[in-house]
């Protein structure tokens, strides 16, 4: 059955933009005399914008949705008009089953009320009636953990406690249908969590979700469609695994391979000039991505110009922050002028998840740096994860997932 | 669980949202309710100070008009009873209006992010100006007393008067709402309104003391000047007049602002979140 079935949705906005009319007081006060008088609409220009165009997609019951897009894609104004907070300008949706948004924790919250006043409070503007705030309060108090500062004014609550108690009231909505929008980007990691948790009882209990988040490891997790809009189109709709490699791949500015035919315009010097440097992926278990369980190679050639030159290459690997993760040389080898190769493997279930910077420096007589070639390739590791309900950013700058820790029961004394 | 489909599309039927507005009348109750507790947070007094105000008003009143300008002297009753019927229906009808008109801006965290028809926000800042209006009844009774005065049958329609009045704030304090989404001028000239409103209102003295001047036709159009006479001839019966064409104006007033407001609120609300 069809939970909610999205048609044609569009949603335009008119800008206004307005000159800068006047540029000194005496402008100012005349300018200002003479709009007294006529009519200033000439001085603005409109400018339509269309943050959604001809969105269509259904959503069947049980359905997990995540959506996924870059900034103004327009997943902010979807949600808004799915949670009738706005019009859309044509199309319209039909909504099947109750259906309750959350779109910041803690709506309406009242600073000078206390915890209990604004459970109540915030529970019957997110549509729970009354009888069922009451059979849920001490639930929703214990969830938030919150039992000793229930009689405070939230205004003294420290922001965590503010947004755990704004959690817990939605997470207590029980509606058929939940709109969930960037709340993991707030809150700690272990409410973080308890948050996903909470949404995984949710949608394992047939519940529709819609989900817009830029944890693409969440979603992953999470949701078993994506839809992913760009600029207020929807460009994908289907499996989440799919969608999110089509987002994954658009959003990605990474230069796998550098090439140059010929010496003449090859970065280097007039000793060695680079002809190619790449990463080559190994993909495994049917991904087209590479995410942390991706074997590849780091391939280098270069022209060498010197006669009988004892030369190594040694290559870099640096993370987004610019920290050297590894720095690893091959052996100095005596070579005769002409076209030199190299190259390095990284293992699977090595590297963590992000983005990655290779820099490649060739060396003579193993002391003697002849040529740097700085940040020449880079690649992103995309994170991928069984068996675990933390989504979460996994820490550490590498994640060798073959280093085992081993944990066994020595005595059944406590 | 009950299962209803909504149709999400520019342009919704007047009877859908009339019928949604009753389905989700606890909110009524409940934003009321948060405006009046929020109120007296944090104050020593707390609801006290629902009878210091109107008291202390009544009280500068009867000195300013009463003692000073003399207007007592032809006064047959003491010249608080005169004064009291006014000073609840002008606190009542200012406070409804500031509060409705600055409803929406107010609760723009509210507009920005959930759903439920808008209309219930500034509607359920009736409670507030009402649990006032009730304490300041109880002040009129207390007077009553004191005086030895012993109102007539008539004090069963001042709840008529009372609504009177707060449609009036309604009527205008909707519109003004609407506005102030867009212009927040509306939020300086409100307070502005209130006070001047005060001296063109029968508030301290009784309007016949006007009814021979040339203006007086003009004078009656004031909706609150209606609302005020109304509640005088409730509260003290044979010593107030019934003033039909002010009466008249009021109804005229209430009806057709409360309509134009409706409908310029509903053909606004959808743009609410796109101004705020």
């Amino acid at each position: 059955m069809k939970a909610i079935s999205i048609e044609n949705i569009s949603k335009k906005y008119i800008l206004n933009h307005k000159k800068k009319k006047f540029q000194n007081l005496k402008e100012s006060i005349s300018g200002f005399l003479g709009e007294l008088f006529t009519s200033k609409d000439e001085e603005e220009i409109k400018e339509v914008f269309w943050a959604l165009q001809n969105v269509s997609f259904d959503i069947e019951q049980g359905d997990r949705i995540g959506i996924v897009g870059s900034n103004g894609a327009g997943k902010s104004t979807l949600l808004k008009i799915l949670s009738r907070i706005t019009e859309p300008t044509n199309g319209q949706v039909k909504v099947n089953g109750r259906m309750a948004s959350l779109l910041e924790v803690g709506t309406g919250f009242h600073p000078d009320l206390t915890g209990r006043e604004n459970i109540f409070l915030n529970g019957a503007i997110l549509g729970m009636k009354q009888q069922e705030i009451k059979r849920q309060f001490d639930e929703i108090v214990s969830f938030a953990g919150i039992e000793k500062f229930l009689d405070t004014p939230v205004k003294r609550y420290s922001s965590g406690m503010y947004v755990r108690l704004g959690f817990a009231i939605a997470a207590h909505l029980e509606p058929e249908i939940l709109i969930v929008d960037e709340v993991l980007a707030v809150g700690d990691s272990e409410f973080q969590k308890k948050c996903l948790g909470k949404m995984k009882d949710v949608s394992s209990s047939g519940r529709t979700i819609l989900f817009v988040s830029h944890n693409s490891t969440a979603i992953q997790g999470l949701c078993n469609k994506a839809a992913f809009l760009q600029k207020g189109n929807l460009v994908k709709y289907g499996e989440v695994g799919e969608v999110l490699h089509d987002y994954m791949t658009s959003i990605s500015k990474f230069q796998l391979q550098q090439n140059w035919e010929t010496p003449d315009n090859a970065p280097g010097n007039d000793q060695v000039r680079i002809k190619n440097i790449e990463v080559i992926p190994e993909f495994v278990n049917g991904s087209k991505n590479i995410d942390v369980r991706t074997p590849m190679k780091i391939n280098i050639e270069f022209w060498n110009m010197l006669e009988s030159a004892h030369l190594n290459l040694s290559i870099f690997l640096y993370n987004m922050t610019g920290e050297c993760v590894f720095n690893v040389g091959s052996q100095a080898k005596t070579f005769s002028k002409g076209l030199i190769t190299g190259i390095l493997e990284i293992p699977a279930n090595f590297l963590n998840d992000g983005s990655y910077y290779i820099s490649a420096m060739i060396v003579k007589d193993t002391a003697d740096p002849i040529y740097f070639m700085e940040d020449a390739i880079s690649f992103d590791v995309a994170d991928w994860r069984e068996g675990t309900n933390w989504y979460g950013k996994w820490p550490g700058a590498v994640r060798p997932i073959n280093i085992s820790v081993k944990t066994w029961k020595v005595d059944g004394l406590i | 669980m009950e299962r209803n489909e909504v149709v999400i599309k520019a342009g919704k039927s007047a009877l859908n949202y009339w019928r949604e507005v009753w389905r989700q009348r606890e909110l009524f109750w409940i934003i009321g309710k948060r405006d009046v507790m929020v109120r007296y947070k944090q104050t020593v007094l707390g609801v006290a100070w629902g009878v210091i105000r109107p008291l202390m008003t009544a009280l500068v009143m009867v000195f300013a008009f009463g003692k000073i300008a003399k207007l007592d002297q032809d006064s047959s009753i003491p010249y608080m009873l005169v004064v009291i019927p006014g000073v609840i229906i002008w606190l009542f009808f200012s406070q409804s209006l500031s509060q409705i008109s600055n409803s929406i801006v107010g609760n723009g965290n509210l507009v920005s992010k959930v759903y439920f028809p808008r209309i219930i926000i500034p509607f359920s800042s009736l409670l507030v100006g009402l649990l006032d209006a009730i304490i300041a009844f109880l002040i009129f009774f207390v007077f009553c007393i004191y005086y030895q005065f012993f109102p007539s049958w008539q004090i069963l329609l001042a709840p008529i008067f009372l609504i009177l009045a707060y449609l009036a704030a309604f009527g205008s304090g909707l519109f003004a709402s609407v506005l102030n989404v867009k212009y927040r001028d509306i939020a300086q000239i409100i307070p502005f309104v209130v006070q001047f409103g005060y001296f063109i209102s029968p508030v301290a003295y009784s309007s016949e003391r006007v009814k021979n001047e040339w203006w007086y036709p003009i004078y009656n159009l004031n909706p609150v000047a209606g609302a005020i006479d109304g509640m005088r001839w409730c509260l003290l019966g044979d010593f107030a007049k019934f003033n039909w064409p002010s009466f008249i104006s009021l109804l005229i007033f209430v009806i057709i602002s409360v309509l134009f407001s409706i409908w310029f609120f509903r053909k606004n609300e959808n743009s609410f979140v796109d101004h705020l």
